[in-house]
């Protein structure tokens, strides 16, 4: 599961950038992608589609930065949605 | 009895906000216009109307309302009165700050206050030399003790002669933070700004922050680098707001232009008869209908929790803004030498038409934006 939490988060990014080759493990702050739109549409769709809020003292950028660090802020989140 | 007979109306939907404003708001906005405020009365009404934050949930002393519902309830309180709507979208985006950033304890403290219109609020953002560049601001929020301070000055604060709560963008040592700054903490300091072109009646103000002591509760939300969400996320919803209110103007351009188009008649014929006026008229009919239906899309977005509901926003604003400025002007010339006296709602229309081309955004800044999409998504 946390594979597809991974592999979801992907698709998002790639889909609002699809000129881009992006991989789990890419900075995408570094690679110069993240203005404050598209951070909160970010973080819009990890809500939705994981069914999480994320707290406040979440929100920082190192967990932003790679889909895999989201999909780890994801399994955090909600561990039963990361073992199922 | 006697109480049931008197409690105002509560505005739930459409229906009744439609109602509320055909009585309390449309019959006196021209003389809002003309004395540079919005009555205590009118104030107080609409907050027994529950007005103010209905989107809030019960806990929090709102309804619970939908955003759908929400842009059609501004978009008939901007038909009637831009500047009472102005009003209303500010103190929109603190309340749902408040929401959906606050701490529980914040939460508590505020937004039961907001609901009921106890503690109206305002957003200051923009600054003496800062406005499109949001990144220009130099108001800052200084670390002391476990506590904040702050010094800067902002300007062109929608309802700033009024309201109780500010909600302050500051810079912090690492970004910029959103605080709550209670209007009479001391060295808080306010300004009226009159005669505007447009939104004569929202009560403006430049408000100076001098040694701004705060505690460490007037953070409102993260810090780092995602308080630019909460930035982000109150603009949204304060550009939702002015889409809404901007499809209402072009709904009474619509109105005032149809009523006087049927009685206005000219060699003999009416002014609707004539086919360069009914051109026009079609043009507000078919702009109307689309501006409504790209708002609620963006509410529609924005009550499934859906990402896409930023863009589809700006969208909105973008047309329902231009769509507004292109039809007061329209409405003016159907209507006249009467269109530019004050004895129609059209000169009042038109001037408020022009501000909402200016906030939430500018027109430049819209089209940067959506085009910027169209780039990323298109180029290889
Ligand atoms: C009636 C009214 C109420 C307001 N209420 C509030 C409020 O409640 N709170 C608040 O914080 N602010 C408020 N504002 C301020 C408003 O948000 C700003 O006016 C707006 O952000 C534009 O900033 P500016 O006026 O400083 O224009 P500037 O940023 O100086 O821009 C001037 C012009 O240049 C254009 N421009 C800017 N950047 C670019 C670019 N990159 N490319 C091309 N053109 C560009 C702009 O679109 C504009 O036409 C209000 C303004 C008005 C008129």
């Amino acid at each position: 599961m946390s594979n597809t939490a991974k592999e979801q988060i992907l698709d998002f990014v790639r889909g609002r950038y699809p000129q881009a080759e992006i991989d789990e493990t890419q900075d995408i702050f570094a690679l110069g992608f993240v203005n404050s739109l598209f951070a909160m549409e970010l973080v819009m769709f990890v809500e939705k589609t994981f069914g999480v809020t994320i707290p406040n003292e979440e929100l920082k950028i190192d967990n932003f930065r790679t889909a895999n660090a989201m999909a780890e802020l994801v399994a955090r989140l909600s561990p039963t949605l990361a073992v199922a | 009895m006697t109480l049931i007979a008197t409690a105002p109306p509560r505005v739930v939907d459409r229906r009744s906000a439609r109602a509320f404003v055909d009585t309390h708001v449309v019959p006196y906005a021209d003389d809002y216009d003309r004395s540079g405020r919005v009555p205590e009365d009118l104030l107080r009404q609409v907050a027994a109307a529950g007005l103010w934050a209905p989107f809030l949930p019960p806990e929090s002393g709102g309804a619970g309302m939908d955003l759908v519902t929400l842009g059609e309830v501004h978009e008939e309180v901007g038909r009637g009165c831009s500047s009472l709507r102005s009003l209303l979208t500010v103190h929109t985006m603190v309340a749902w700050t408040v929401q959906r950033w606050g701490t529980p304890a914040q939460r508590e403290r505020w937004a039961p206050a907001l609901a009921a219109g106890d503690a109206l609020g305002a957003f200051c953002l923009s600054e003496p030399g800062a406005g499109s560049d949001t990144a220009g601001i130099t108001t800052t929020a200084a670390a002391r003790g476990d506590g904040w301070v702050l010094n800067g000055v902002k300007k062109w604060t929608t309802g700033g002669q009024r309201a109780d709560l500010f909600l302050v963008f500051a810079r912090t040592a690492t970004s910029i933070g959103a605080f709550l700054v209670p209007r009479e903490a001391p060295g808080v300091e306010v300004r009226p700004i009159d005669d505007m072109l447009g939104t004569r009646a929202s009560m403006l103000a430049e408000i100076s922050f001098r040694d701004v002591a705060l505690g460490p509760d007037a953070l409102l939300g993260p810090s780092g680098f995602t308080a630019g969400m909460v930035l982000t996320g109150t603009l949204d919803l304060g550009r939702y707001s002015v889409a809404a209110g901007s499809v209402g103007i072009v709904q009474a351009c619509l109105e005032a232009s149809a009523a006087y188009a049927a009685e206005r008649r000219v060699g003999g014929k009416a002014l609707a008869e004539l086919p360069l006026i009914q051109a026009k008229l079609s043009d507000m009919v078919t702009d109307a209908r689309a501006a409504r239906l790209l708002l609620a899309e963006a509410g529609r977005l924005k009550d499934a929790g859906e990402s896409g509901t930023l863009m589809a926003t700006w969208i909105a604003k973008y047309f329902a803004s231009t769509a507004a400025v292109r039809h007061a002007a329209e409405a003016v010339q159907i209507h006249g030498a009467n269109g530019c006296s004050p004895d129609y709602p059209v000169a009042r229309l038109y001037r408020d038409a022009k501000v909402m081309e200016i906030i939430e955004g500018s027109n430049e800044i819209q089209r940067i934006t959506i085009a910027g999409q169209a780039e990323r998504e298109t180029t290889s």
